[in-house]
């Protein structure tokens, strides 16, 4: 181009491109592809939230037809069960997930049973009660490896949930009849959730008082009671003194007690 | 000792056997007088055991008996076995445990089999015959007694201690001082400070931040919400010269209710913070923690005697054998946001003692 005769490039006014050409060629692939690609995403997104759409509009039909008799048809509750405004997905998740809703009978305690709803029927409860009002969410994957520091969850454990959990996560009595449930083999992402929602008469710990990764530690240390057999032998449900007492006056003194009738009775 | 077994023995203990006392002792007259005395049944017919009457049982009953001692050595190797095959591995806590449960196996064994052995074979083999054995008189004899009074006053005539006062006074008075230095030492144990304002008083004072268990950060209003309950210790805690004797009085629990759900008392109307409430977690009655917080019913309870609080009218008793309610921190925030003590606890934490004036 440049080896090119300047007059002959005078001449041509056909093949000479204007000044502003670069720019306009530029501004028209910038809008090309800006253009495709918001349709593209735009596209993308509606799909998606087609999808969430058709999971609320499941989750709405489940709860009319399950749950809306005790807690209302807009959640607001009625005298038979509380409102779920705010609850969030990680309470539906949990009470759904394990089976405590809905619930078999009134009674002291909403009880653990046979879940009732499918992953994905639960999961369609959850974003219905969340799309309604925000609350706590389903945990990450990331807080529930149960490889956290096993030692400072057990200090965590000790001074928040060992009152009424027991120091083996073995439950305990409350009052009136309730109790706080056993916690071996409770999956880690219902004992996040019970955190962080405070199920029935459970406290909330929320992420102010607990974080995340101390929660993820406790959930370590409960999964580390799980795979740790007791080293003491039998634990007998670790209970603590009073079933260990029952044991040794029932199954000790019996013994002692056999042993001197033996010693005292006369051979044949 | 005679075999006694046909004969009636007597129930008189001494060593004079009494053959006719006061009681059966023939009436002169002719009246027929009976004794009130409840007569001794003595011993059952004596029944012989199969292996007094049988040779073959008896020698099966030996077998027996051998065959428990021969039980016992395999106890005992058994145990001297398990010891070298289940070493204790260090860092293996399951190892630690088969050592020791098949080491006392094979000693429980072995010692067990051993004492069953003797007792079987004494009941079964020994001489089988009941028999009494009288106890001996507790008085001694006339040349005893005076043998015992002449050792003493030979040993008061050669030693002096009689006569020679001085020495006798002096002895008595040294060992009467010598323990002393033990009231001193023991003494020295109790706290330098007067143990009734310890108790009175903790580290809770005007301003003093309400911190996490354990970490120690301190807590904003914010962060406690409806329903959560917070297990917290004062602000510099760890610091203190005594962490877990200043834990022991200082240790609160935070809860937040609705507002509308608190009674409040007169004069303690700003001792909450918008609903949020902080309690002693030290129980009245003998001082366990109470965290048991039922965040429905508002209800504490003791783990130890079940004693219920309720948080709504001031953790008042509702059950069990508390008798106070669970002294109440009064709190409010500080410029930051954070929860702050408004000043130490009004009344002695925990259960009662002599000089508590309440």
């Amino acid at each position: 181009m440049a080896k090119q005769p300047t007059p002959a490039r005078r001449n041509r006014p056909a093949g000479r491109r204007h000044p502003l050409a670069t720019v306009a060629l530029i501004l028209v692939g910038l809008l090309g592809t800006g253009g495709t690609y918001a349709l593209f995403t735009s596209s993308a997104s509606a799909e998606t939230a087609a999808a969430a759409e058709a999971q609320i509009d499941e989750g709405s039909k489940l709860f009319a037809a399950n749950c809306a008799t005790c807690h209302g048809l807009d959640l607001q509750g009625s005298t038979q069960g509380p409102s779920l405004i705010g609850v969030g997905e990680a309470s539906v998740d949990f009470q759904v997930g394990t089976g405590r809703m809905p619930l078999a009978a009134t009674g002291p305690q909403g009880e653990q049973k046979p879940v009732q709803f499918t992953e994905e029927q639960t999961a369609a409860l959850a974003a219905y009660v969340a799309s309604l009002a925000p609350g706590p969410a389903i945990p990450d994957a990331e807080y529930l490896t149960g490889k956290g520091d096993v030692a400072e969850g057990a200090e965590l454990f000790r001074i928040n949930c060992a009152m009424c959990h027991n120091v083996a996560g073995a439950g305990g009595a409350l009052t009136e009849g309730k109790f706080a449930p056993a916690l071996s083999g409770v999956e880690a992402v219902h004992v996040y959730e019970a955190m962080v929602t405070g199920p029935q008469n459970m406290p909330v710990f929320n992420d102010d008082n607990i974080t995340p990764e101390e929660k993820a530690n406790i959930i370590s240390y409960l999964a580390y009671l799980d795979e740790t057999p007791s080293v003491g032998g039998f634990g007998l449900g670790n209970l603590g003194p009073v079933s260990e007492g029952l044991f040794i006056w029932i199954f000790g003194l019996g013994a002692i007690v056999g042993i001197t009738i033996w010693l005292t009775a006369k051979s044949n | 000792m005679a075999n006694d077994h046909d004969e009636t023995p007597n129930s008189n203990a001494g060593t004079t056997v009494e053959k006719y006392g006061e009681h059966n002792m023939p009436s002169p007259g002719t009246a027929v007088i009976t004794s009130d005395e409840i007569e001794n049944p003595g011993f059952e017919p004596f029944r012989p055991r199969v292996a007094d009457l049988d040779p073959k049982k008896e020698r099966a009953q030996e077998r027996r008996v051998s065959g428990l001692f021969i039980l016992s050595i395999i106890g005992t190797v058994f145990a001297i076995v398990a010891y070298i095959i289940f070493p204790i591995v260090p860092g293996d806590m399951g190892s630690v445990r088969n050592n020791n449960l098949f080491l006392g196996i094979g000693i429980a064994l072995a010692l067990l089999s051993l004492g069953i052995g003797a007792v079987h074979w004494s009941k079964s083999l020994m001489e089988g015959h009941d028999l009494v054995e009288q106890r001996h008189g507790t008085r001694g004899t006339d040349a005893t007694r005076a043998k015992a009074v002449e050792v003493f006053e030979l040993g008061n005539k050669e030693s002096g201690f009689g006569r020679r006062a001085l020495i006798r006074n002096t002895l008595i008075g040294a060992l009467v001082v010598s323990p002393l230095p033990a009231v001193v030492l023991f003494r020295d144990l109790a706290p330098a400070e007067d143990p009734v304002e310890l108790l009175k008083h903790t580290m809770w004072a005007k301003g003093v931040r309400l911190t996490r268990d354990p970490s120690g950060t301190p807590i904003r209003a914010s962060d406690v919400t409806l329903g959560s309950a917070f297990h917290v210790i004062p602000e510099g805690l760890d610091e203190s010269s005594h962490p877990l004797e200043e834990k022991a009085k200082a240790s609160v629990l935070l809860m937040r209710l609705k507002p509308e759900d608190l009674t409040v008392s007169e004069g303690k109307e700003d001792w909450n913070y918008e609903g949020i409430v902080a309690y002693s977690k030290i129980c009245t009655h003998v001082g366990c923690p109470v965290a048991l917080y039922e965040q429905q019913t508002h209800h504490l309870l003791c783990p130890c005697h079940q004693s219920q609080f309720d948080i709504k009218r001031e953790a008042e008793v509702i059950f069990g054998p508390a008798k106070r309610p669970l002294p109440q921190l009064p709190i409010t925030v500080d410029d930051e946001g954070y929860l702050i003590a408004r000043s130490d606890f009004t009344e002695p934490v925990g259960p009662s003692f002599w000089e508590r004036k309440l």
